[in-house]
């Protein structure tokens, strides 16, 4: 569960910076960009509280 | 038997008043995590743009981001860190073994007022993204007054929410810069680049010659100060004064396992200030000169930038109202940290209603770090040195005074010379840090000589640079 929680962070930050390159070289639109990265924010928000904190605990222990 | 939410929060254990124990100890990610938040703030969409304004150069601007943010890693490594792993206390409860408990109280006072200032201007930033949907008029930064009631709702709505979070204490605050920093730094790159075609850069290679003649051309706004790269170098290094040199995170690198973990500043200086400073000067130069930092991020990411915006303000008011309240709750440690924090929140959320937090950002900024920086020179000088020349760390714990002389004297008459340099010679404020910590330390030790006469009462000294 945590490792596809974890891929679709992942792709939430990608998402939220990959386009911005694509219209640097011309390939999308301003507003494209401006959808495709609010969808990756909602991804990584939706998703990497669950596996973020929970890997800081083990560490914190030691 | 349930809890009630008052006891629950009683029972955040935030060691105020001891050495953070073993067991609490954290690891370089939750550091790494808290700097590169605690400095891809909201009041990034600031400076940035006012570099630009104050007509730095291309070159003066990466150059002296260069050598600034180092300096200000080395004295977060060199300076605070060693410190604050070795006596892993609080500032304030490290200043009271300095200084005496009325004096501290005074600098703390001090010290709680100016964390709020600074807390309010990154809620009043992050206002500025909120108010968006709702079509809310926003203030213009020349204004001085909250300019509608929309604002202060706004405001108000931001500053509680902020003040909440900050009161479940620094296990949270750092849990959720943890979560944050990652996606806000990705959204400043993207941002800046996904508007360089507006301006003409097309390739990597386009980037410098229109860096240098549309975006930092050289030249200053009418009525503002040309900057160079001494300006852009101090203002970098001193940005956060208050925090290394000033010592002001002795309070969170307490909880490091080692003092290497110092240099996690890194993440804060160069993904945080050197790229958002950078990202911020391209989004104004994209929006013709328009420097309000909601609308200019909606502009070039949407949603997303507004929610950056908002977010980039929350990381860093949040841990700077938490330092409040712990400045605060050593002047009355009776009272509960989180009722502390409310308060300050309540007061942060207050002066967050006045725009001219923001409008003045760089001259505050600057001023903040200076106030606080003598205490940062005490607290050096009586760990490294004091002990070495025969007198006494900790000397109003030593005799049980409430009030150390020589450091009051030593505090007052730095700020006093460095302001005088200000206002008789002009000399920018963000000049002054530097020879003002080397006027503290002589100060400090040159009073304390004067001052230790009597016999200490308690020779018990547990903590020197000799025994560790």
């Amino acid at each position: 569960m945590q490792l596809i929680l974890k891929i679709i962070s992942y792709i939430g930050l990608l998402l939220t910076v990959v386009p911005a390159f694509l219209v640097f070289s011309g390939v999308i639109e301003l507003s494209f960009h401006k959808t495709l990265m609010l969808i990756g924010t909602l991804l990584w928000f939706f998703t990497a509280p669950f596996w973020m904190n929970r890997q800081r605990h083990p560490e914190e222990s030691i | 038997m349930k809890k009630t939410l008052a006891t629950q929060l009683d029972a955040i254990n935030e060691y105020e008043r001891e050495p953070v124990p073993e067991s609490k100890l954290k690891g370089l990610k939750s550091f790494v995590g808290m700097y590169a938040g605690e400095h891809t703030a909201g009041t990034e969409f600031v400076i940035g743009p006012l570099f630009v304004v104050h007509g730095v150069s291309a070159p003066d601007l990466f150059l002296g981001l260069l050598v600034g943010n180092v300096l200000a890693v080395l004295s977060w490594a060199f300076l605070c860190a060693p410190i604050a792993v070795k006596a892993r206390l609080t500032l304030y409860y490290q200043l009271e073994k300095i200084c005496g408990r009325y004096l501290v109280s005074g600098y703390n006072l001090v010290n709680a007022l100016m964390f709020c200032f600074l807390a309010g201007s990154m809620i009043a930033v992050a206002a500025t993204a909120v108010g968006i949907p709702f079509n809310i008029e926003m203030p213009g930064l020349g204004d001085f007054y909250p300019s509608s009631v929309g604002w202060a709702v706004t405001v108000f709505l931001v500053g509680i929410v902020i003040t909440v979070v900050a009161i479940l204490g620094y296990e949270q605050i750092s849990r959720f810069a943890n979560v944050c920093a990652p996606w806000m730094i990705l959204v400043f790159v993207a941002a800046a680049f996904a508007v360089m075609p507006q301006l003409g850069i097309t390739s990597l290679e386009s980037f410098w010659q229109v860096a240098q003649t549309r975006i930092w051309n050289g030249v200053p706004v009418d009525g503002f100060s040309k900057f160079t790269f001494w300006h852009v170098t101090f203002f970098a290094w001193f940005a956060n004064m208050a925090m290394h040199i000033g010592m002001g995170d002795l309070s969170i690198l307490r909880y490091a396992k080692k003092w290497e973990y110092g240099f996690a500043s890194v993440a804060g200086m160069f993904v945080g200030h050197v790229m958002a400073w950078i990202a911020s000067g391209i989004l104004v130069a994209a929006a013709s000169g328009e420097v309000t930092p909601g609308p200019i991020a909606y502009g070039s990411a949407g949603i997303a930038g507004a929610i950056c915006v908002v977010i980039a303000g929350w990381t860093t008011a949040n841990p700077t109202i938490y330092r409040a309240g712990l400045a605060i709750q050593s002047i009355v440690p009776s009272v509960r940290r989180w009722k502390v924090t409310l308060v300050v929140g309540l007061v942060t959320t207050i002066a967050a209603l006045f725009p001219a937090l923001v409008m003045r950002l760089l001259d505050f900024v600057a001023l903040y770090g200076l106030v606080l920086m003598p205490m940062g020179a005490i607290i050096f000088i009586d760990f490294y040195i004091i002990p070495k020349i025969g007198l006494r760390s900790y000397y109003a714990e030593a005799v049980k005074t409430p009030f150390n002389v020589a450091a009051g004297v030593t505090w007052v008459a730095t700020l006093v010379l460095c302001l005088s340099l200000n206002y008789f010679q002009g000399i920018d404020i963000f000049f002054l840090g530097l020879p003002g910590w080397f006027i503290a330390a002589a100060l400090y030790i040159g009073l304390s000589k004067l001052y230790q006469q009597k016999k200490p009462k308690q020779a018990e000294i547990k903590v020197s640079a000799n025994v560790m």
